[in-house]
């Protein structure tokens, strides 16, 4: 369960309620409630505030900032680019530096700060697409995709299964990027966090609920819902939708059909292989320690690169609805 | 070869049939020619490249990439065509221009197994990830992406808008890519002739009698036998055997097949010697024995002999190279029962007529044929010719009843395509000794079918309400609802662990009242065997 910083007696990202908790980001694998302290970014102590009433002992971080903690601990929190209030956390020690990635990934994100590179001894990285077949194409080109199939479709809808936080809202705000500003139609689940991405300066355009929306409203609508409603009774209200899911796991065809997926798009909130392996370069470590996803490949690839590196192999992160 | 990976790639993720219809008929309607031809080839498995098989992709990939990144990669993904395509190293520099399909077939029919190290990495550099995996696959042969030829002929009918009959009697004498077929569907061009070829004729089929009643005067009547239906064809001195969906399976039975040496198209029911179907001499096995020889590309010599095949003959469309089938059916009968002296009778025999005075009389004879293993009774119009296809009128199947079992429900898991979200599939069990000895279910079959749309979705209702455990896309109930199963025979199975296995079982009816300790037990089912 999570990182246990032992000088600081703290835990990065712990799975069960601790006194000191040193949170990445919202995802529900990595922030629970229940902690006596919760240091983290604002906007990841809102989201976690929005889902587990945690305003008790919540302590904001703003990015760049340096907390000191017990043992001559210092902690500061850098943009992960993964969601919105992603961090990664630089741990400062007896004249070493440790950097907790989090969930992070590399490419362009406009609901959240991009990921920022700096030194390190030790790297500690996730590698939920560890593995060189995940080489995620440019979002732009899974969006057109996206709004292609509507075009082709237009008596149908385009159903969208995005997780909650995070891929829903990018999703969104990159439609807007695209050009389509019609209204984008919310599954109830989704409502919530899309506001209050808004109320956190995100803007998502013209949001309205499925509930509110008469049936032939939606003939050509983009639909936006969680992973678990694509194909369960909620959808059946839908006209005729084409089922789509943005996912980096849509890469793999055999994924998309277990899913009953007909428009797997390839849009991931994690680093792929390539982006991973470079990041490894640009920081260029003395160690790298893997912690979730496919650590085998990771440190195949540490090895044939003469670098030092183990797997932490964390248990209880989820990675399947990315 | 853009649109060729454009349409495998659309195939694999779409589930409905229509659906992929409708993507294969536009594919094929809007490609030129060759290249159409080729995409129908490959989508029927007619294409065939030696010197690529999948060893082949693997080494390719080993010298590019490394052996233990491939291996993890080959695990995750679990197909070697898909990790090879996404593992592909880019060329440097921009590409060459994509292949067309007939320039990739071409080239992988030229590929020795010494050329292919350097042939298939060229032309797999000028492709994208999409284009590699159309290309891997249709270079190993191993499409599975769930196309019958049945489909792509139905797709091609669709797409030109003349008769899957015709498409399915010109096809068997093309060969890849099919230029006379093209030219006939789509620029009207005469139909392709197959004189000298043992070409496939598209079967008569039957009704289901439902609750007409038919005068014997005019109807005959024979056993329909539960083996399967075949076509023996006889021209230009090769004889090949042919299953109910057109595909060649001479090799799968040699011994039928070498055994008609004479130009002749013969309709029948394959069978296995036994004892089960037309009494102990000259009688057949039951259809599991049969179902020990389908499906095998070689067959040794003990399977020759523990189970040996033959044709139970019941009409004949082609005898001496003359055509039969404008015919009456008793005109052809009358030659078939002739043409009987000629053939060897340890591969053939004739499909007896059953003689009855009235139709209430045969009704009789049908119900005392249940320990017979006999599927039921097939009634043909005296004067009706050979025609494709399922014609009102002139054949009908009347099955017997089913068998009937009371089972309880186990577990749900969806449906696809229009059911996705309806829980459809059922998995149900009889009771293993007495329950209310604490005795357990134990699962004896599955069914998707037998209801209406309206019980359906009290089903699947029921089954929300009911779950107990989940297991992905499977929900365990609370094993609280009783149906009534039926289904035409059940079998000694090794696969279940009940040990049986029950043939087109369907929900017969929904029993909500009925208290599931009342369902019936394994005895009972097994005591139905006939094997």
């Amino acid at each position: 369960m999570g990182i246990h910083v032992v000088p600081a007696d703290c835990w990065i990202d712990p799975a069960r309620p601790v006194d000191r908790a040193l949170v990445t980001h919202g995802h529900a694998d990595h922030a629970r409630g229940g902690h006596g302290e919760t240091f983290a970014t604002p906007e990841t102590l809102a989201i976690m505030d929005l889902r587990y009433q945690t305003r008790e002992g919540a302590v904001p971080v703003a990015y760049g900032e340096t907390v000191s903690l017990a043992g001559e601990v210092r902690a500061t929190w850098l943009p992960a680019g993964h969601v919105l209030g992603s961090a990664q956390i630089l741990l400062e020690h007896a004249g070493e530096r440790v950097i907790v990635t989090g969930d992070f990934k590399r490419r362009p994100d406009p609901t959240c700060a991009p990921f920022e590179v700096a030194p390190c001894d030790v790297l500690i990285t996730e590698a939920t697409f560890g593995l060189p077949v995940f080489r995620h194409p440019p979002v732009q080109h899974e969006i057109a995709r996206l709004l292609a199939a509507r075009e082709a479709n237009p008596d149908r809808c385009v159903l969208v299964g995005a997780y909650a936080l995070g891929k829903a809202q990018r999703v969104i705000a990159e439609l807007r990027l695209a050009g389509h500003h019609e209204p984008i139609w919310l599954h109830g689940a989704l409502e919530r966090m899309c506001r209050l991405y808004e109320e956190l300066g995100v803007p998502l355009g013209d949001l309205r609920l499925v509930s509110d929306a008469k049936k032939d409203e939606l003939r050509g609508a983009v639909v936006m819902c969680p992973p678990s409603a694509l194909n369960d009774r909620w959808s059946r209200r839908l006209p005729d939708p084409i089922t789509a899911m943005a996912s980096g796991w849509m890469r793999v065809r055999q994924r998309a059909r277990q899913r009953g997926v007909e428009l797997p798009l390839i849009v991931s909130d994690h680093a792929d292989w390539d982006e991973l392996t470079q990041t490894i370069e640009q920081i260029d470590p003395t160690e790298t320690w893997v912690t979730h996803g496919r650590e085998e490949a990771m440190l195949r690839w540490c090895q044939l690169h003469q670098r030092k590196a183990r797997a932490l192999a964390l248990v209880g992160y989820e990675d399947e609805d990315d | 070869m853009r649109a060729f990976s454009a349409l495998i790639d659309a195939l694999v993720y779409t589930g409905s049939r229509n659906a992929k219809l409708k993507l294969i008929a536009d594919y094929l309607r809007a490609t030129p020619d060759p290249d159409r031809g080729w995409a129908l080839a490959a989508l029927t498995g007619a294409l065939d490249f030696p010197a690529v098989k999948s060893a082949t992709i693997r080494n390719l990939m080993t010298e590019r990439v490394d052996p233990v990144l491939y291996a993890l990669s080959r695990d995750y993904v679990g197909d070697t065509a898909e990790t090879a395509s996404l593992l592909w190293p880019e060329p440097d520099g921009p590409p060459e221009p994509e292949p067309s399909l007939d320039e990739a077939v071409q080239s992988l029919s030229a590929m020795t197994r010494v050329s292919v190290t350097s042939d298939l990495p060229r032309l797999l550099d000028r492709l994208d990830a999409n284009g590699r995996f159309a290309l891997i696959k249709l270079a190993t042969g191993a499409m599975r992406i769930g196309i019958s030829a049945r489909l792509a002929k139905t797709a091609f009918a669709q797409a030109f808008d003349v008769a899957v009959e015709d498409v399915e009697e010109y096809w068997h004498g093309q060969e890849p890519p099919y230029s006379a077929l093209f030219d006939w569907a789509a620029n009207g061009a005469e139909a392709p002739s197959g004189e000298h070829v043992p070409l496939f004729r598209p079967f008569m089929l039957a009704h289901p009698l439902e609750d007409t009643e038919v005068d014997l005067a005019d109807f005959a009547a024979e056993w329909k036998w539960d083996g399967i239906r075949v076509q023996l064809v006889h021209a230009g001195g090769e004889t090949r055997l042919y299953s109910r969906s057109g595909d060649n399976i001479s090799h799968t039975f040699p011994e039928v097949a070498g055994a008609l040496d004479f130009p002749a198209v013969l309709d029948g029911e394959l069978l296995v010697r036994g004892s089960h179907q037309g009494g102990e001499q000259g009688g057949a096995a039951s259809f599991n024995a049969l179902q020990q020889r389908l499906g095998r590309k070689t067959v040794s010599k003990k399977m020759l002999s523990d189970y040996p095949a033959f044709v139970r003959l019941y009409d004949a469309l082609i005898i001496d190279g003359q055509d039969l089938r404008e015919h009456r059916w008793d005109r052809r009968r009358a030659q078939l029962e002739m043409l009987m002296a000629r053939l060897d009778p340890d591969a053939f025999d004739l499909s007896t007529l059953i003689e009855a005075d009235d139709f209430d009389r045969l009704a009789r004879i049908r119900e005392q044929a249940r320990d017979d293993a006999i599927e039921g009774v097939m009634l043909k119009r005296r004067d009706s010719p050979y025609v494709a296809g399922r014609r009102t009128g002139l054949w009908y199947k009347w099955k017997r009843d089913p068998l009937l079992v009371d089972c309880v429900l186990m577990y749900a898991q969806r449906g696809s395509g229009k059911r996705s979200s309806f829980y459809s599939d059922y998995t149900f069990g009889c009771w293993q000794g007495d329950p209310d000895e604490g005795a357990e279910l134990l699962p004896v079959g599955k069914a998707y079918f037998g209801f209406t749309d309206e019980e359906l979705k009290w089903l699947d209702r029921h089954v929300r309400n009911h779950t107990v455990n989940r297991f992905g896309p499977v929900r365990e109930t609370d094993k609280s609802l009783v149906f009534e199963v039926a289904f035409d025979s059940v079998h000694e199975s090794k696969r279940h662990k009940s040990g049986l296995a029950m043939r087109f079982p369907r929900i017969n009816r929904i029993r909500s009242n009925k208290p599931v300790h009342e369902a019936d037990r394994i005895e009972t089912l097994r005591a139905l065997v006939r094997d």
